[in-house]
């Protein structure tokens, strides 16, 4: 995916383009901002899948990435594991909103996602991430899940989650998840924040909102279930103004 | 590498500032995540695996020469809770001052007058570790042993746990802390060819959002 | 010890000189049992000696913040020269075992608010052993008062044998509490040689005299 500014105050769209199991759609967007939908032509990933996610807002643009549904997270046949690889730009003067539903773990799948965001010094994100262990009442999959947000070619934030069985001993334990099943990541970059970052807080169980070593905050949450979890998430994203 | 340095370096009453930390235990013990012995086992596990393994990664790398600014950058990187970060420098700034005044070396005055305020403590426990004469897996095992050690002590503070039992729970982390000293080591040399970027960013949510509901709290025992 | 005299070097220890070469504030402790009124002194320190000296105070909470906040509320210092240190719940260890956090705060004061005269370091309510680190403070003060025991002083310890002052404290409730105030006096005398012993009522209007006059020899002396 590629857009861009069309120099009005509007969002163009030159490339769209999604293969595999993966469709791309544009949908109506609102104003200026250009909305894409993801679509999964069929379940997945699998196991031995490698699904790649590539979009750049460049320069001027407002593009808003979702999901028609939920990623489930499946075994494959071979026991072999998946990869889910997101590559995000965003430019100077551009915003994008990386929204999509949330990643579930299925038993015995294992997936590896790596997301990677990279933005110019001007540029303005939201980004929200959420996984779910496990369909309702079932035992989670193996889930690695890395995210990394460079600012202008510096790193201010770069976290690994790791769940599930075969994950590194304590994941699920006081340090880790608690139990927890549902727990998300929303990361907001916006240059104003350089000068007036927003305070770190707590405002519920299971939720805070802090401020990263650059123009950058990120808001961690673990909830029983996903309903849960998006309430927080967006209870937090709303103090954010 | 002389192994009774290593043990100065590594005794818990090393004058560094740590005894007023409990590594998020206080927080996990408050909000009822962690009530006995069990409990402790799989907090320190936990923390063992994520932020201790990321810690004693930033020690290794130190300890071999990775430049201290860089892993400053990695280590806020590696760390969202700002009550973390406070809490990393705070006591890297005060392990700085003990450094230098028991091992001298111009590295570790060089790093007081580059972070006057502090760097993050594994970043200084690196350099600590060169200024004694120890190497990089000495460096790994004194970062991954404080880390579950210093939640051990605290945690026989806040809940009069049995001294025992605390200690009994170290003893079976043993065998991980080798495997995390271990990796560790291998980050840290795969970081002084590949840079920063390859070293471990395992995250623990409740030690992040335990750390901020902790700092916010009026009254405690621990600073963090 | 280290002689650290370079112009932008921390000191790592009790040196007496800042780094920019000038003579640092004179550091006094103040310990003492709870409730022997280690605060209540320093505050009326602060009012008796705020006029003609610069000064700071450090507090070592055993939960975060109590006795400065207390300070804060008295107005006894602009809030800008009060800190509090967290201990960890052991007080003692933060002024004798591992001074780290402590000395970090002093500097701190005199980096913010200096240059100062005088900093007052108060510890948390302890038991009698507790003393101040010499790596710490130049003198130091013992708090007791008549409503502990009239036996304190025969019992000794380290504090009431080898502070640099020793605070009767409370004589005003003697004979309500049943304690021979004479009896104390010639047990501390017993106890501490030629060192000197104030009792006090800090219920009268000018009841820290004694204490004041002593801080302000130490003064002349630290400056002479």
């Amino acid at each position: 995916m590629l857009a861009h500014g069309d120099g009005r105050g509007g969002t163009v769209l030159p490339v769209l383009q999604g293969e595999g199991p993966l469709a791309v759609r544009r949908t109506r967007g609102s104003g200026a901002e250009a909305r894409v939908m993801l679509v999964g032509a069929m379940s997945g990933p699998l196991g031995g899948d490698h699904f790649t996610v590539t979009a750049e807002a460049a320069r001027g643009a407002r593009l808003r990435i979702g999901s028609a549904a939920a990623t489930l997270a499946l075994p494959g046949q071979d026991k072999a594991g998946a990869r889910y690889d997101v590559q995000l730009t965003v430019g100077d003067d551009a915003e994008l909103h990386w929204l999509p539903e949330q990643l579930i773990s299925a038993h015995d799948s294992d997936l590896h996602v790596t997301t990677r965001v990279d933005l110019a010094a001007e540029a303005r994100l939201v980004l929200r991430e959420e996984q779910v262990l496990g369909r309702s009442g079932e035992e989670p999959g193996r889930l690695t899940s890395r995210l990394t947000v460079r600012i202008a070619g510096r790193c201010v934030l770069d976290q690994e989650l790791a769940c599930g069985p075969g994950a590194p001993g304590g994941w699920d334990g006081p340090a880790g998840l608690a139990g927890h099943r549902a727990v998300g990541q929303l990361v907001v970059v916006r240059p104003e924040f350089a000068a007036d970052p927003p305070a770190a807080r707590t405002f519920a169980e299971g939720v805070a909102v802090m401020p990263l070593a650059g123009p950058a905050a990120l808001v961690t949450a673990v909830a029983p279930d996903a309903l849960l979890l998006r309430r927080l998430l967006e209870e937090a994203s709303d103090t954010l103004g | 590498m002389s192994r009774a340095t290593l043990l100065v370096l590594a005794d818990g009453r090393f004058p560094a500032g740590g005894h007023a930390h409990s590594g998020g235990a206080e927080a996990a013990v408050r909000a009822g995540r962690i009530t006995d012995a069990a409990g402790l086992e799989e907090f320190c596990r936990g923390r063992l695996h994520t932020s201790g393994a990321v810690a004693a990664s930033l020690a290794a790398a130190a300890a071999l020469g990775v430049d201290p600014g860089e892993l400053d950058l990695a280590a806020d990187a590696r760390t969202p809770s700002p009550a973390l970060r406070v809490a990393a420098r705070r006591l890297g700034r005060q392990l700085t001052r003990a450094a230098r005044a028991t091992w001298p070396h111009p590295e570790l005055d060089a790093l007081a007058r580059r972070f006057p305020k502090g760097t993050h403590q594994p970043v200084v426990l690196g350099l600590t570790a060169r200024a004694a004469g120890l190497g990089p897996l000495d460096a790994a095992y004194c970062s991954a042993y404080e880390g579950v050690s210093g939640a051990a002590t605290a945690v026989v503070r806040l809940l009069s746990l049995d001294p025992f039992d605390a200690t009994g729970v170290l003893a079976r982390l043993a065998p991980e802390v080798d495997v995390v000293a271990q990796d560790a080591v291998e980050a840290g040399r795969l970081a002084v060819t590949d840079g920063v970027d390859v070293l471990p960013a395992r995250a623990a949510p409740l030690l992040e959002i335990g750390a901020e509901a902790h700092a916010a709290l009026p009254v405690r025992l621990f600073a963090s | 010890m280290h002689l650290d005299h370079h112009h932008d070097l921390p000191a790592v220890s009790a040196d007496a000189h800042r780094p920019d070469g000038r003579r640092r504030a004179l550091r006094i402790g103040l310990g003492g049992p709870v409730g022997s009124g280690k605060t209540a002194t320093v505050a009326a320190l602060c009012r008796a000696l705020r006029e003609e000296l610069s000064l700071a105070v450090v507090t070592n909470d055993i939960y975060t913040r109590e006795d400065a906040e207390f300070l804060l509320r008295e107005a006894v210092l602009p809030p800008e020269r009060i800190s509090a240190v967290e201990t960890g719940a052991c007080p003692h260890t933060a002024i004798r075992d591992d001074i780290s956090a402590n000395l970090e705060a002093v500097e701190d004061l005199e980096d913010e608010v200096g240059p100062l005269d005088l900093v007052l370091v108060e510890s948390g309510g302890d038991n009698l052993t507790a003393t101040f680190s010499k790596g710490l403070v130049d003198a130091q003060i013992f708090v007791i008062d008549v409503a502990g025991g009239d036996d304190v002083p025969r019992k000794g310890g380290p504090g009431v044998t080898t502070a640099d002052l020793l605070i009767v404290n409370k004589v005003d409730l003697a004979p309500y509490v049943g304690s021979d105030l004479a009896r104390m006096a010639a047990d501390a005398k017993a106890q501490r040689g030629e060192l000197p012993v104030v009792l006090q009522s800090l219920r009268s209007g000018d009841g820290v005299r004694d204490v004041a006059d002593w801080v302000r020899a130490r003064i002349a002396e630290w400056t002479a």
